[in-house]
């Protein structure tokens, strides 16, 4: 048993886009992105909104099918399709009672007829869990008590529950099967401030509790670091940095997570005042459309003719710290 | 020559629904000066938005101001007519929404949406307008304006959405900006640029900007004074520095807390604010927070606390607050 629960080599998910034959366009949603989740941590994933990272996130699942490259769960082989090679995927049910996740949006992720009894008693019917109804029926309760709900609460359809109660449910439901592994796809951007504190400490709680491993996908880099081990940055379908949290948020090699790190308002009047901003100019490149070499260039302020046309090299720049860039000595 | 641009007082405003009255606003009272930039933050529900659309008059159906004061700019809301009102807006007091996406008419190009502004507040005429129209959106940082004029908003990114959004709100230069949530639907990096834009034109014009968000990390970055508030109360009044540096209520003392931040050094656990919100519809007696406070005391279930003063602008709504202070008073005499 090694320590690498999930290991995602050359990931690749285009999805097409209209065209026939060689004319046939694509989104390059993920292109070529490798990384691996240790047992027991929380990776975590950011970038701006079309940047790849909740397609990362369901196509590791296989909720979507891979474009190509290479997904091992536990040393198994889930799926596996490289250039000119066989297309190998693993029956996906028994992986599902090991992977769940939990949807940014607790209103539409939810059935609104069900109750929420039967939400969270789906995939323990689904995965015959349960020997008995009492069984089930106590299992759904053990369950919503976990999350801080209470057994009244099975009863009640979604609408009649807070953003943050919902969510709760959503959790829920993914533990239902006791799973090793959750993918927890923006769980918090939908809820409050004083909400989303709570919501943190539950995930952690329940990471402590049960030994489960993450993958947390957020646009908030704040909370992505208050709870990842080590995190991931996304831009246009591309990882350009990974680094343990700490050593990102303080020691950035890549010109994007640096200005997307001064780019973050900080709660704090004085800091700000200090706070040198980096702001980047124009907007994110339509993904579609990719600009050539690398990705960030257009909107770089070390980009050359060497970033034009060639894709800088996904390498270990120090110690775990993976980035991908040209220019590392310019820009530090 | 009024002291304040905008002064409210005790502004009461219900909602009368089919389900009963909701008091969304309760003795809100806000003053602010010319060139001031005034932050208000709370949770979906806290009667941020209202406050800013009553100034306005952009009260929605089933709405009423039932109480109070509103002073804008020498005009007294309360008894404007539509038709002074509709001059008003746009005029001296403009506003930017949250989604630039459903604000911006989908069938008219940009440059009708900027001349429709100035054709309608002043004696322009349409060649003229056009000219404004562009001169404005140099003015907000928008490259080859004469191509964009003739686009529509779907061809434009969310940023540039919102750019335009600021360029039609300060077509006639107004002295007052509402800025409801205006990057909230946009990334980070946008959001700076979005900022630092609003900023320099406050520089450049002296508009006073009421700047509506829930993130405390934008109102520490650009605002001066901050107004928390919570079910329909403002709990916590002050310049910037008060409110982060000597947070006297509870509800934003744990407000603070809540929020991870980025230059943390190490991994400390949050500590939230437990309980959920009140329901709007069915108050509590005395203090909305008192469900949720740590610090609750049996005067807070029964009645709502008063006011206490901390200095010139620092005030409070709060039991312990007021309790605090005079003991504090008592221990001098």
């Amino acid at each position: 048993m090694s320590d690498k629960l999930v290991q995602v080599e050359h990931l690749k998910q285009y999805f097409s886009a209209g065209g026939l034959g060689k004319s046939k366009k694509y989104v390059k949603a993920v292109d070529d992105v490798s990384f691996h989740i240790d047992r027991g941590e929380t990776l975590g994933l950011v970038g701006e909104s079309g940047c790849g990272k909740t397609t990362t996130g369901r196509t590791l699942l296989r909720l979507y099918e891979p474009t190509e490259g290479r997904i091992i769960y536990d040393d198994q082989v889930i799926f596996e399709k490289m250039p000119g090679g066989k297309r190998t995927a693993a029956d996906m049910l028994p992986y599902r009672k090991k992977m769940q996740i939990v949807f940014q949006d607790p209103y539409a992720s939810l059935d609104p007829r069900m109750t929420v009894g039967d939400i969270v008693g789906e995939p323990i019917d689904i995965h015959k869990l349960a020997g008995s109804k009492q069984e089930r029926y106590d299992r759904i309760i053990e369950l919503l008590q976990r999350v801080g709900l209470n057994s009244e609460h099975a009863n009640r359809y979604p609408h009649e529950f807070s953003g943050g109660q919902r969510q709760r449910v959503g959790i829920a439901r993914a533990l239902a099967v006791n799973p090793e592994f959750i993918v927890c796809d923006e769980p918090i951007s939908a809820l409050d401030v004083s909400i989303q504190a709570q919501v943190i400490n539950m995930f952690e709680d329940l990471q402590e509790q049960l030994g489960l491993t993450y993958l947390f996908i957020a646009h908030d880099l704040s909370v992505v670091k208050h709870i990842s081990n080590r995190i991931g940055v996304m831009y246009l379908g591309k990882m350009v940095e990974l680094a343990d949290s700490y050593e990102l948020t303080e020691h950035s090699l890549h010109p994007y997570t640096k200005s997307l790190i001064s780019a973050i308002p900080i709660a704090d009047p004085e800091v700000a005042r200090a706070n040198k901003r980096i702001v980047l100019e124009g907007d994110v490149p339509s993904p579609l459309n990719p600009p050539s070499g690398c990705r960030f260039r257009t909107r770089c302020p070390y980009a050359d003719e060497k970033c034009a046309c060639e894709v800088p090299e996904w390498r270990e720049a120090e110690k775990n710290h993976y980035v991908a860039c040209h220019h590392l000595d310019k820009c530090n | 020559m009024n002291e304040y641009l905008v002064e409210i007082e005790n502004e009461r405003l219900s909602f009368f629904t089919p389900a009963g009255e909701v008091k969304a606003l309760n003795d809100v009272t806000i003053r602010l000066r010319e060139g001031e930039v005034l932050g208000i933050v709370g949770e979906s529900g806290s009667g941020k938005s209202v406050t800013a659309y009553s100034l306005m008059g952009l009260t929605a159906h089933p709405g009423k101001l039932i109480g109070g004061t509103l002073d804008f700019n020498g005009h007294r809301i309360n008894d404007m007519t539509e038709k002074e009102m509709r001059r008003m807006r746009g005029n001296e007091v403009a506003i930017i929404f949250q989604d630039p996406m459903t604000s911006l008419n989908p069938v008219y190009t940009i440059g009708n949406q900027i001349e429709e502004v100035i054709l309608l507040h002043t004696d322009k005429k349409k060649k003229e307008a056009r000219a404004r129209a562009k001169e404005l959106l140099e003015l907000v940082g928008i490259n080859e304006p004469e191509k964009r004029l003739k686009q529509y908003p779907h061809e434009l990114s969310g940023g540039m959405r919102q750019r335009v959004m600021i360029a039609i709100a300060l077509a006639c230069e107004p002295k007052l900006l509402i800025a409801d949530e205006p990057t909230t639907a946009l990334d980070v990096t946008i959001q700076a640029q979005i900022l630092e834009l609003m900023m320099e034109l406050k520089h450049k014009l002296g508009m006073a900007i009421i700047m509506i968000t829930h993130d405390l990390g934008i109102v520490a970055n650009i605002c001066e004074k901050i107004a928390v508030m919570y079910a329909g109360r403002i709990v916590e009044y002050g310049t910037a520095d008060e409110i982060f540096y000597d947070p006297k209520h509870e509800y934003t003392k744990g407000l603070l807390r809540s929020i991870p931040r980025l230059d943390a050094t190490k991994h400390e656990r949050l500590i939230p604010i437990e309980g959920t919100p009140i329901d709007m519809l069915n108050p509590p007696a005395g203090c909305p927070f008192a469900p949720r406070c740590g610090q609750c005391m049996k005067i807070c279930l029964r009645e709502m606390p008063p006011v206490t003063e901390f200095g010139e602008i620092h005030y409070t709504q709060c039991w312990l607050n007021q309790k605090q202070m005079m003991e504090g008073e008592a221990a001098n005499e």
